[in-house]
């Protein structure tokens, strides 16, 4: 998704500064419609956005803080700086743009919709995932997709220690380098309908300087889905 | 013949079962062993120095509200038991609907567990408390605004320091699919939260499930008996509206047998650590305390309430009230290596009683509405039995029980619930005296 | 658990309202810390062969002016007390040792705060605004300053279960986390020598860096020790003479962010204390790496140089935005440090 030219026109701005972060999402909550809203002076606020259930469009002109955009459904919500922990944590669907960087736990088992992170994502990016795609542009820190269930987790550079560990049947796949994989965590090969699965992500996320076949595929060797005395080493 | 107390049967047999197989037991139910509880503390009924209520005429009132410190809707409860929570995915989808079936009719809640809310659930339960647990088993806003509270879940009795465990036969293609697993793998839970550690952090995610239910529901904080007064203190702290305790008896659908056994403090001692932490802060009765692991009678329920709780919680006992461990399954029971009255695989998935089961042959033999019916009696039942303990001791409403009403039969039962040994006015480690 | 405030000066102008800073800081961080709060200030330092000792009384009537005058008796000189609500500071013609070591026989009855050349601790039990207020917190300056809100765990709410921990001349401790091996180790430490005055197990990483350090260790080893020595969750953030160190446990669930403008470096729990501070919109902003220990201070050289002399490490946050530097990548990276280094 390309980012929303800053100029548009008719969004009603929402100034934190001086209305309360419960305005806020009272109203997004209590509209019939969808909602234009630009949100100015957020300040590293927690909660901002959070269970929209529409086809809100939000963008958001600054740092945010713990969050953000939590268990999103529907809504297009653009935050022009950094974010803090837990960025679209249990997103249901609908699309969550950060256009900095994103602390840890961005995503944090969510089930559908798109996470795009344009610059890096902190520690346990997609954590418990569910369903949800999330695109880093940057880097990932460690345990990201700790527990990851479903969905996929694309990312552009590198990824931290322990990736993928106690990984379920989400896929993961990095263009970088992996510092280290987790429990169970193997590469996989990525075949033809590997890379077509990640072309389109890609381009869905307006990715456009990254091509399939330069990244690996990651996902679970299955070998800890059932307890089993060979397996200790890993518990 | 000499048996020793140290490698009695039961630790040869542990040990004998470990040489073979390699990996931890694993089972269901609550702790098994002995420890400190109800029973060893006992009433004072009215006598000369004090007046009972008659009982009928002169009401013993029984409702408690939930949740008043920021909910907009508190949860308005007609008697201070609840059904804790246990999931869908542990108990059969008929296990399910007949617990809300049952607490529904006598006024009371039931809770969600580790697999999220299911549609029957919701339909037939009045009061519906939603977890939120370290795993996210399909959690979903929809059912967060379709709850009528909300319960943080740091950890429960069976397993303080513990994550969900629900092993292979279970998963069934409905578990799966709910909870976004593959079929048949023994599912391994986080123990700890996915986007928060620490009282400081959950403060802030407090108030994000506030901001997406838009202030209106109350929030639960559940922590398994450990170190109660800092954990109390510490999800007041947070923001809880309420407070579930679970103690070390409190029981699990699976988990490792020492786990059950050796972690957490019994609901006796915790108790007293929670109500003290409470008045430190000037919060007792404005931030609610629920406790439960192990109650199983009205004089329970009438001894948790003097203590000091606001509402009291059953899991096993729900379970056998709806038919759990019942003499008319023990040839079942036998056939599978146990007995009615033993029976604590609900781990294995095999229940003949259609309770701890998602196989659709066991579990079609519960029947909801008479499995609701059996709840609702003994639930009724609890009440009654707490309204006479409470009327004998001169009392209006149910929490207006207080500890002074109770002595100990123990040393150990009076250090932990800090209250005197029966005849003496000696509390251990609180005041010399006899 | 608790919340972490630091900020680094780059220039006098931000020195001369560093109090004020940080104390909005402390403010945004009231949330997660609402029993306590305290900081250290490295300002005004006192001369070659002089110390500054901060001290605190329990006894509101406390004559400071006599406890100065005693000290000038004993020792060479000593200024007349600064007062800061229960706590005060002197300078002491005389080596900090055997001042304190004075102060312990003679005055019991004071807290000694902290010691050193321009360290200043205080703290409170109370909530964090009040702190502020009472202590006159806005009118410090400094070249650099830690604060610290505490929401207490295990240990109770008492002003010396407060942070910052003093440990050692000039150096000091704030912890957001909770230890698992703090008792043993406090027993073990205890033999060594080192004084608690709490259960807190802050105190004892306090404690344990204090010994590594009178054991000889560099800062950098005394930290890199905690990585082997403590167990627990934590993010420590150290007062030096010059700077300060941060340390995040290698689990880091704990939140830690840092953020750097050509006036300040700063470090905080949650990225709204930061964004209390001028410019924080086009700071740099990232979060410390696990198990790896930092050190910001003008000593240190203006680039990033990981432990086998590489390139630095993955790259920190990095705004592809207007806000920010353009690529989170390479070079990028290193300019972003100017002013800190990684310790080799």
């Amino acid at each position: 998704m390309a980012i929303p030219d800053a100029t548009r026109e008719a969004l009603v701005a929402f100034d934190l500064e001086s209305a309360s972060v419960r305005e806020l999402n009272q109203r997004l909550h209590d509209a019939g419609e969808p909602q234009r809203v630009r949100v100015l002076g957020p300040g590293g606020r927690h909660s901002i956005a959070v269970g929209l259930n529409g086809e809100h469009e939000v963008e958001i002109e600054g740092h945010v803080g713990y969050y953000c955009a939590g268990m999103n459904q529907l809504a297009s919500v653009l935050v022009r700086g950094n974010c803090g922990v837990g960025v679209a944590e249990n997103m249901m669907s609908g699309t969550v743009t950060v256009e900095g960087s994103a602390s840890q736990s961005a995503a944090a088992s969510a089930r559908g919709g798109l996470l795009l992170v344009h610059g890096d994502a902190s520690a346990r990016c997609a954590i418990s995932l569910k369903g949800a795609e999330v695109v880093v542009r940057g880097d990932v820190g460690h345990m990201s997709a700790f527990m990851a269930q479903k969905g996929t987790l694309v990312v552009c550079g590198d990824a931290g220690e322990a990736l993928g560990d106690s990984l379920y049947e989400a896929r993961l796949y990095v263009r970088g380098e992996v510092r280290s994989l987790g429990a169970d965590c193997v590469e996989k090969e990525l075949r033809e309908e590997h890379a077509e699965e990640l072309a389109e992500l890609l381009e869905r996320a307006g990715v456009e300087d990254a091509s399939p076949h330069e990244f690996r595929r990651y996902g679970s060797a299955r070998a800890l889905y059932n307890f089993h005395e060979d397996n200790l080493g890993s518990y | 013949m000499r048996e020793s107390a140290t490698f009695d049967r039961e630790a040869i047999a542990e040990i004998q079962r470990a040489a073979r197989e390699g990996l931890y037991d694993i089972r269901g139910f609550g702790a098994k062993r002995r420890v400190p509880n109800f029973d060893d503390l006992l009433l004072l009924g009215a006598s000369v120095s004090r007046y009972p209520l008659e009982g009928y005429r002169e009401r013993c009132a029984t409702d408690v509200t939930i949740g008043t410190r920021f909910a907009r809707e508190p949860l308005h409860l007609e008697i201070p038991v609840t059904i804790a929570g246990m999931s869908f995915g542990s108990l059969s989808g008929q296990a399910k609907e007949a617990l809300g079936r049952g607490a529904s009719e006598v006024g009371t809640s039931t809770t969600t567990g580790d697999g999220g809310m299911t549609p029957e659930e919701r339909e037939h339960s009045r009061t519906l408390v939603y977890q939120l647990l370290p795993s996210r088993y399909g959690m979903n806003p929809d059912d967060l605004r379709r709850a009528d509270a909300i319960e943080v879940v740091v950890g429960q009795g069976a397993k303080p320091g513990g994550g969900g465990m629900l092993l292979g036969h279970k998963i069934s293609e409905r578990v799966a699919a709910m909870r976004d697993l593959p079929v048949g793998i023994d599912q391994r839970s986080a123990c700890r939260h996915p986007d928060w550690t620490g009282p400081d952090d959950l403060e802030i995610k407090i108030e994000e499930l506030r901001e997406i239910t838009d202030w209106r529901i109350p929030i639960f904080v559940k922590v398994g008996a450990s170190r109660t007064y800092y954990d109390v203190a510490l999800a007041v702290k947070a923001g809880a509206d309420a407070i579930v305790l679970d103690g070390m008896q409190g029981g699990t659908a699976a988990t490792q047998e020492v786990f059950i056994e050796h972690v957490g403090i019994p609901i006796l001692a915790a108790i007293p650590q929670a109500v003290e932490s409470l008045m430190e802060l000037g919060m007792h009765r404005e931030v609610q305390l629920i406790v439960s692991g192990g109650i199983r009678t009205g004089a329970d329920v009438a001894k948790a309430l003097a203590l000091g709780a606001d509402a009291v919680s059953l899991g096993v006992a729900a379970l056998i009230a709806l038919g759990d461990n019942a003499p008319e399954h023990d040839a079942a029971y036998r056939a599978l290596g146990s007995a009615a009255g033993y029976y604590d695989d609900y781990q294995a998935g095999l229940d003949p009683a259609g309770i701890t089961t998602q196989d659709e042959q066991l579990a079609a033999r519960l029947d909801p509405i008479a499995g609701g019916r059996r709840v609702a009696n003994y639930l009724r039942t609890l009440v009654l039995e707490a309204q006479t303990l409470a009327r004998a001791c001169g009392k209006s409403h149910l929490l207006n029980l207080e500890p002074e009403d109770l002595v100990a039969l123990t040393i150990e039962a009076a250090a932990m619930a800090r209250v005197p040994l029966a005849g003496t006015s000696w509390v251990p480690g609180v005041s010399a005296g006899v | 658990m608790c919340g972490i405030a630091g900020i680094y000066t780059k220039s006098p102008a931000l020195q001369a309202r560093l109090g004020e800073r940080l104390a909005r800081m402390l403010e945004q961080l009231s949330f997660r810390g609402p029993d306590s709060a305290g900081v250290a200030f490295y300002r005004d330092p006192a001369p070659a062969g002089s110390c500054k000792v901060s001290l605190c009384a329990s006894d509101p009537a406390c004559d400071w002016g006599a406890v100065a005058a005693e000290l000038a008796d004993a020792f060479e000189d000593a200024s007349a007390p600064r007062v800061r609500a229960s706590h005060a500071t002197i300078v002491v013609a005389a080596e900090a040792q055997e001042v304190q070591a004075w102060l312990a026989a003679e005055h019991p009855e004071l807290r000694r705060m902290s010691a050193g050349a321009a360290i200043e601790i205080y703290k409170q039990a109370g909530p964090p605004a009040e702190f502020v207020r009472r202590f006159g917190i806005e009118e410090l300056d400094g070249s650099h300053a830690l604060g610290h809100t505490r929401m207490a765990t295990e240990s109770r709410v008492t002003t010396e279960h407060s942070h910052p921990f003093s440990t050692g001349l000039d150096l000091c401790l704030v912890h957001n986390g909770s230890l698992s091996n703090h008792n043993r180790l406090r027993r073990k430490l205890v033999r060594e020598g080192i004084q608690f005055h709490t259960d807190n197990d802050s105190e004892v990483a306090a404690g344990y860096l204090t010994w590594r350090l009178r054991e000889g260790a560099s800062l950098e080893q005394a930290l890199e020790g905690c990585l082997q020595d403590l167990d627990g969750f934590y993010t420590f953030a150290v007062g030096t003479a010059d700077g300060f160190a941060v340390l995040r446990d290698p689990i880091a669930c704990k939140p830690a962010v840092m953020a750097e403008t050509d006036e300040w470096v700063a470090i905080a729990s949650e990225y709204r204390a930061i964004a209390a501070l001028p410019g924080a919109e086009d700071a740099v902003s990232w979060e410390p790496e696990p198990g790896r220990v930092y050190v910001w201070g003008p000593t240190h050289a203006a680039h990033a140089a990981g432990p086998d002399g590489a390139a630095g490490p993955a790259s920190p946050h990095g705004p592809a935005s207007p806000h920010g530097p353009a690529s989170p990548h390479g070079p990028a990276g290193a300019a972003r440090r100017a002013g800190a280094a990684l310790v080799a």
